[in-house]
């Protein structure tokens, strides 16, 4: 491990002029995200694919960020990697990447940074993978790039990667194609080459999706055990509510490209305060519950970023809406704490939230004594 | 509010009421190689001596990761993929072999929903030549004309009777798997083979369609075969459950019995490497506990060279001498529950 520790990263000149912006970032945070949005203009109008996101996370943490396909959390994600560099995003807010400044930094800066202090696993491991060059050269690439170091270290650097993420025979494995690799295997050499400089931040976009339920299983366990380890701040991008639960410290639930809901894991599943959060939880069946006779989805769809709903993006598929005396239709609902380190952005009291809540619980059978299968009916 | 999906009984119902029969279901692939030689170098056996039955008014679930056969045997169930050995009884009639005219008038009865809303759909057709198709096709007048009856079908699922002119493209995916599901319905077929209807969907969009599935189940009283992988969506719609591994059936039981008592060691697996939505305890110092999960190792051989005997063997905890050399046979250990393992676990997996 120590092999890598010294991370070149190209000489600190390039440095120094980026970091134009003075302003401090709040908190000693690794990772702090203020007020990010990225907007896209297209021939249709602009599309607000995130518009007002602000989180903090620190080393050794994992942040989950859930929501549905448009709801922003990809774009995110790729904003804090600089990839939107090149196309035609608008991109504001700051992003401070322990203490340096992102959004503002030149595209060199941020290019020394990507894979080095800062890496991605993404989805499909398939179309991720070049099928062209062997797995080892895609792992010892990255490596190669910011270090100062020979191929044949780097190869050697690959093979003690590749063992590391759990896939055997790695001095042979590690000149093989991708198309000779397996799902989960594909997956794993795709989170070796972004642990390849060790980064200290990770960013996961859907890493389990593609793969079935039991190497899932092995795939979340190698990214707990793994974060342990380098002690690496993790964001996991998911629609799974399972697999959050599994790996996250803090989540961040995500509507139309803002914020509905920010706290903790224990926030998010006991007490979520936002009809959202309330509606995802309802609509997901549950083996560890008892069988509900009936789900209880959201009503509608997710709206169209181009045309975000006036007021609470959330307000026309939400059933307290009503509630609110119009202001959820008129007024864009400002995150608001609703507990120690627990916000969420909705126009409802935080009584009401409460016994909302409450009563949702009950018809999802979440007390405690209901925690059984199917004992009703058994 | 009713609960369609969990009448009592439909598990103790006799054969005779079986809408669908199957067995010994089997179908290998040929690998083919040269192109002016062309010779036989392996055999996919994607499904393998495959036996249930389904009863009227039930829905049996079928589950397992990909690459265990499902999509397979609901393709021959529907007979798009001819099978290569076994049987299928439907309503009584064998139509394992039936050539495709014989199989018409039958394809009113038998109907299937895809999992892709976005490429089965023609994006040329609209709303209403989709879903007017099998009225067309099968030459069946309705009584106030097909467009009437489209735009019935189209309430029934949830849509607008004004959606009728508007194409595809016009919908978001929860919309056009409902169109989907209007068109299967369309001609109110008795058996509705579903495979992973609900995979390509939001989790909110998800829920409503399967509680759509369920208002149509006892509003049409339909017979389904719901394919999937996530296991608790197959918890809430199934009543009785196959689990499949490699092309084997390797276990076959009441929902109930199959998740309290799961009795074959790759079901126990499969149940436990679900991630549950509730987050781990707290240990001392701030970190997580990890669940305890039975943990496979290794990635689902491949079905070009399954493994002998139990296909299961090479990844199972429990595997001795007499799993590599002889097949367990699927045997009734409970009634109703049907496990093809020599050691089955028999206390229930937390």
């Amino acid at each position: 491990m120590a092999a890598w520790k010294g991370r070149a990263r190209g000489g600190d000149k390039a440095a120094a002029p980026t970091v134009t912006d003075t302003s401090a970032p709040a908190t000693s945070s690794m990772l702090d995200v203020r007020d990010l949005r990225i907007h896209f203009p297209t021939d249709d109008g602009l599309v607000k694919a995130v518009d007002g996101v602000s989180f903090t996370l620190d080393r050794g943490k994992t942040l989950g960020i859930v929501g549905e396909s448009g709801s922003g959390k990809s774009v995110t994600s790729l904003g804090i990697m600089g990839l939107h560099h090149g196309t035609n995003a608008k991109i504001s807010g700051k992003i401070w990447l322990d203490g340096e400044e992102l959004v503002a930094a030149s595209a060199g800066r941020v290019r020394q940074l990507r894979g080095s202090k800062m890496a991605m696993i993404f989805q499909d491991p398939l179309s991720s993978l070049h099928p062209y060059y062997t797995v080892g050269y895609q792992i010892a690439e990255a490596y190669l790039i910011h270090n100062k170091v020979s191929k044949k270290a780097a190869k050697e650097h690959a093979v003690d990667l590749l063992n590391r993420v759990g896939i055997p025979n790695p001095q042979t494995r590690v000149d093989d194609y991708p198309h000779q690799f397996s799902g989960g295997m594909r997956q794993r050499a795709m989170i070796a080459m972004a642990l390849s400089c060790d980064p200290e931040l990770l960013i996961a976009d859907e890493p389990t999706t593609a793969l079935d339920v039991t190497v899932q299983a092995q795939i979340l366990d190698l990214m707990a055990d793994l974060q342990q380890e380098f002690g690496s701040a993790v964001i996991i991008i998911t629609h799974d509510l399972g697999v959050v639960a599994e790996l996250a410290d803090d989540i961040l639930v995500m509507y139309a490209g803002r914020t509905a809901e920010y706290g903790t894991s224990e926030d998010i599943f006991d007490r979520p305060a936002h009809p959202y959060a309330w509606g995802l939880l309802g609509s997901m069946p549950r083996l560890d519950r008892a069988r509900l006779d009936r789900l209880i989805p959201i009503p509608g769809t997710p709206p169209s970023l181009i045309n975000v709903p006036s007021g609470c993006p959330f307000h026309p598929r939400c059933a307290y809406a009503a509630l609110t005396n119009g202001r959820s239709v008129n007024e864009i609902p400002q995150l608001r704490a609703v507990g120690p380190g627990h916000e969420a952005a909705c126009h409802l009291s935080t009584d009401e939230q409460r016994r909302i809540w409450g009563e949702q619980a009950a018809r999802m059978q979440l007390s405690p004594a209901a925690r059984h299968f199917d004992q009703e009916d058994a | 509010m009713t609960a369609p999906l969990s009448q009592p009984g439909a598990t103790e119902a006799t054969s005779s009421d079986a809408l669908l029969t199957v067995t010994g279901l089997t179908k290998h692939f040929p690998v083919t190689r040269g192109i002016i030689f062309r010779h036989r170098v392996g055999l996919v056996r994607s499904v393998d001596d495959v036996s249930f039955e389904v009863t009227r008014g039930e829905t049996l679930g079928i589950v397992g990761e990909s690459g265990c056969g499902k999509t397979t045997t609901a393709r021959m169930l529907t007979r798009l993929i001819e099978p290569t050995a076994g049987q299928i009884l439907f309503d009584g009639r064998d139509i394992t072999h039936l050539r495709a005219g014989a199989m018409r008038p039958l394809r009113r009865e038998i109907q299937m929903i895809f999992q892709d809303p976005y490429s089965s759909l023609n994006p040329r057709h609209t709303v209403g030549a989709i879903v007017g198709a099998p009225y067309r096709l099968q030459k069946v007048k309705t009584e106030k004309g097909t467009k009437q009856s489209v735009q019935e079908m189209l309430e029934l699922v949830g849509l607008s009777p004004e959606h009728y002119n508007r194409y595809p493209h016009e919908f978001s995916g929860g919309q056009r798997q409902r169109i989907g599901i209007a068109r299967t319905l369309a001609l109110r077929p008795k058996l509705i083979v579903a495979d992973e209807p609900v995979s390509a969907l939001d989790v909110s969009i998800q829920a409503q369609v399967v509680n759509l599935l369920a208002d149509l189940q006892s509003e049409l009283g339909l017979t389904y075969v719901i394919i999937a992988h996530d296991l608790s969506v197959i918890r809430h719609v199934a009543n009785r459950v196959a689990v499949m591994y490699l092309g084997n059936l390797v276990e076959l039981a009441g929902r109930n019995d199959l998740y309290e008592r799961p009795r074959h060691p790759y079901t126990v697996a499969l149940l436990s490497a679900v991630p549950l939505p509730e987050p781990a305890k707290r240990t001392a110092d701030g970190g997580r506990e990890r669940r305890e999960r039975v943990r496979l190792v290794g990635d689902v051989p491949s079905p070009l060279n399954p493994p002998p005997a139990c296909r299961f063997h090479t990844r199972c905890w429990k595997a001795q001498e007499v799993c590599r050399t002889v097949p367990p046979p699927l045997e009734e250990l409970a009634p109703g529950h049907h496990v093809a393992c020599h050691f089955p676990e028999n206390t229930p997996a937390a």
